[in-house]
């Protein structure tokens, strides 16, 4: 049957799946838009087109599913930029669909022509310019195929207007792809696998490093019959939070710049440490010389190029994590680390009297008591998608998570902006679960026009705002490192209670820690989305922390308080 | 230190732009870069020269192998490869033809264009022999020096790597219409 190639968009995107697609149109893609309306697939407007990837992303992140982007040539192809960097750096499958000018007038700066196959090369994992009809399918059904297989990541497809108005036959099978398949992730070598073996069976002081990768290979079971067996605990990444849970006794914690200071020193006194689905960023390594001086070193990694990247390794093993531990685990040995485990314990304990959480309520709000509470009333079963700053490193930190996919957050890009586009597309993904926003007030303002897009759908959400009238995280860099100049970081914020009744939904304000809980019930009991402002304490900061460039353990720690209200309260 | 990466690539517009990009990008010196076709349609070849150390120029094969125009890349051991630059000097006579063409004969290298006060000079070689002549001639005045960049092969046997390539090689969805650019 004889189709356009603007039918053929939607015929491919339909049978790879699609339910959902997030864009803006504009000329470009017009013949595309036309041709929407006649098939099954829910198209969400959004407000900005950046947003539209955010939205795609946290689908993606919330689903494991490929999430898609539609849009116009020039401006509204530039406006995925930086979404698609966001999601290329933290390996999420993303389709974004642009039109371009007709094909006779490439090259020539026409109307709203850019060159954006140029412009997303390096933040693509791959992209296609397509000129003809017949071409369309076999690219969209690669593009599948790349943005899902080995490491994740966004690919970009350009239609030139004439090849969406254009008529070709669809041969579905005829496109199947294949040169996904060209570089299939290695199987690591047996030698390889034996001398992890050793290493493992003979180590006294191991820590697992777990990552974002855990999840993407679906190795929770896995990684989890590795730590129980040889009793290893398991340090998170950013992104591996979740993807392990936190609840359990083998779990550490956060790594890293604000990772707690027992799980920092465990990894910097371990004698083996066993890198699973993480590339050593440098938030999480510290100065790269002092690194875990004393450990041996084996990294599992679907994607070779990130093995030796930045820490040179005693055993390299490339390949899907859940099969490399799969091969593993027949030969591993049950082990008893009791004396390992006690003395992380021991810095625990350390740690617990300067925990804020463990403050007397001095009548002052402090994010991270939000934090805590919102765990609690949650009972930690929300979807958290946070932005960037203090408050993600407070939610980090307080917002303890057992559930897969739970926490939707921008770690690689660390984009502001990111948690209201991302948080709707979880929703819209997984319309089952609770969704709670945790944003700044800088970042907040970034993209809070997607208000709009969440009540012209009927999605709900919950908005935590953590209004400290600062861009907090570069205003306590500000303090630590350049003499408490506040150079461009006091920031004020329209009445958000206001705003939110501009976007006809519920909002309020809370001063108290007293009035939390009852706030966050009324939010939670909104059929709609709702928006809670909570006034916090402006300028607290993030500890513990390791300054850029310094040594793991040479972290900044909290002020040691008094008087101590309780110790070691929450045993998570 | 000098490494010899030959990529094996899909013949299609905006495959250069991606492996030029890439070594931009992560920071990897390229001495010398050449493309051409291949004994196989579709497929193009490309030498790459890179000064880095091993394990740089390992990390490097790793990059180029998650492009996804990119069929196979080969890194050539040491000693155990031919490679060859093409060289044209323009280089003055003005100091007596009679040494310059000595010297041509000498590096067994050719002239292929004869002015009254120059001669074009047409050299293939390692890239140490053609180090070597430009040296020579140099007293003599080089008005123009155009250089290929290396092209190599591993000696031997034909490589695993090309009999995989024959295998994984397909027309891709690019190839025609549809540009990777
Ligand atoms: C798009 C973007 N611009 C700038 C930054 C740099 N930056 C990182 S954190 C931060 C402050 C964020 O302020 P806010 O949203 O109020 O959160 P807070 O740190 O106060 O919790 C800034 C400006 C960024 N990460 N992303
Ligand atoms: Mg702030």
């Amino acid at each position: 049957m004889d189709r356009t190639g603007a039918q053929i968009i939607w015929e491919c995107l339909l049978r790879e799946g699609v339910e959902t697609v997030f864009g803006y149109p504009g000329g470009a893609i017009l013949p595309t838009y036309d041709a929407m309306t006649e098939y099954p697939i829910r198209h969400v407007l959004v407000r900005h087109e950046q947003s539209a990837v955010h939205m795609a992303d946290g689908f993606a992140r919330a689903s494991g599913r490929t999430g898609v982007v539609v849009a116009t040539s020039g401006p509204g192809a530039t406006n995925l930029v930086t979404g698609l960097a966001t999601a290329m750096l933290d390996s999420i499958p993303l389709v974004a669909i642009t039109g371009q000018v007709g094909s006779g007038l490439l090259g020539t700066d026409a109307f709203q022509e850019v060159d954006i196959t140029g412009i997303t090369l390096p933040i693509t994992k791959h992209n296609y310019l397509v000129t003809r009809a017949q071409d369309i399918a076999p690219a969209i059904r690669e593009a599948f195929a790349v943005a899902s297989s080995g490491r994740p990541g966004p690919v970009l497809v350009d239609i030139t207007k004439d090849a969406q108005q254009g008529r070709a036959t669809l041969d579905w099978e005829g496109a199947a792809p294949t040169r996904h398949l060209r570089h299939i992730p290695p199987s690591p070598a047996e030698v390889d696998l034996d001398r992890a073996l050793v290493m493992i069976n003979a180590a006294k002081r191991p820590v697992i490093l777990a990552g974002h990768g855990i999840q993407l290979s679906g190795a929770r079971a896995e990684v989890l019959a590795l730590a129980e067996l040889a009793q290893i605990p398991f340090a998170e990444t950013l992104l591996g939070l979740g993807a392990v849970p936190a609840s359990h006794a083998l779990s550490l914690g956060m790594m890293g710049m604000h990772g707690e200071s027992w799980v920092n020193q465990a990894i910097q006194e371990a004698d083996l440490l066993i890198a699973l689905g993480m590339r050593f960023d440098d938030r999480v390594t510290g100065r790269l010389k002092e690194y875990a001086p004393n450990a041996l070193k084996i990294h599992v990694d679907i994607d070779a190029s990130e093995i030796n990247k930045l820490v040179p390794v005693d055993v390299p093993l490339g390949g899907d994590l859940k099969q490399v531990l799969q091969a593993l685990l027949p030969s591993v040995k049950a082990a008893d680390h009791t004396p390992w485990l006690e003395r992380i314990r021991s810095w625990r304990g350390d740690s617990a009297v300067r925990d804020i959480k463990n403050l007397p309520d001095d009548g002052h709000l402090y994010a991270a008591h939000v934090m805590h509470d919102l765990w609690k009333i949650t009972k930690g079963e929300a979807v958290v998608v946070t932005d960037v700053g203090q408050h993600q490193m407070w939610e980090a930190q307080y917002y303890h998570h057992d559930g897969e996919r739970s926490l939707i957050t921008s770690g690689g890009a660390g984009t502001m902006g990111f948690a209201l586009p991302a948080a709707i597309g979880a929703k819209l993904a997984r319309p089952e679960a609770e969704v709670w926003v945790v944003a700044g007030d800088g970042g907040f303002q970034m993209t809070f026009a997607e208000l709009m897009t969440a009540v012209q759908e009927g999605v709900k959400v919950n908005i935590a705002i953590i209004n400290n009238g600062y861009l907090g995280m570069v205003r306590q860099w500000q303090a630590l490192f350049y003499e408490g100049r506040y150079a461009a970081t006091p920031i004020l914020s329209p009445d958000f209670v206001k705003l939110a009744g501009a976007f006809g939904i519920h909002g309020e304000r809370v001063e108290k820690r007293s009035d939390l809980e009852a706030a966050v019930a009324r939010a939670r009991q909104q059929p709609g989305t709702a928006l809670i402002e909570f006034k916090v304490e402006q300028e607290d900061a993030v500890y513990p922390m390791v300054a850029a460039g310094a040594a793991l353990h040479d972290m900044i720690r909290r002020p040691s308080p008094s008087p101590i209200a309780e110790t070691g309260a929450d045993p998570v | 230190m000098s490494h010899v990466l030959v990529i094996y690539t899909d013949d299609e517009p905006g495959v250069l732009t991606r492996v030029a990009m890439l070594f931009r990008r992560r920071g990897f010196n390229i001495h010398s870069l050449t493309v051409g076709p291949t004994e196989q349609v579709h497929v193009s070849r490309m030498t790459v020269v890179v000064d880095t150390d091993e394990a740089t120029a390992r990390r490097a094969v790793e990059h180029l192998r998650k492009l996804v125009n990119v069929l196979e890349v080969q890194q050539l051991g040491h000693g155990r490869n031919v490679v060859r630059d093409l060289a044209l000097l323009r280089v003055s006579t003005a100091q007596g033809r009679s040494e310059v063409l000595q010297l041509v004969q000498v590096f067994r290298a050719n002239v292929v264009d004869i002015a009254d006060d120059s001669v074009v000079i047409e050299c293939t070689g390692s890239l140490g022999k053609i180090e070597a002549l430009v040296d020579s001639l140099r007293p003599f005045g080089i008005l123009e020096l155009g250089r290929t960049g290396a092209v190599a092969m591993a000696r031997g046997l034909r490589s695993e790597a090309s009999n995989r390539l024959a295998a994984a090689a397909v027309v891709a969805p690019g190839s025609t219409g549809a540009m990777s650019v």
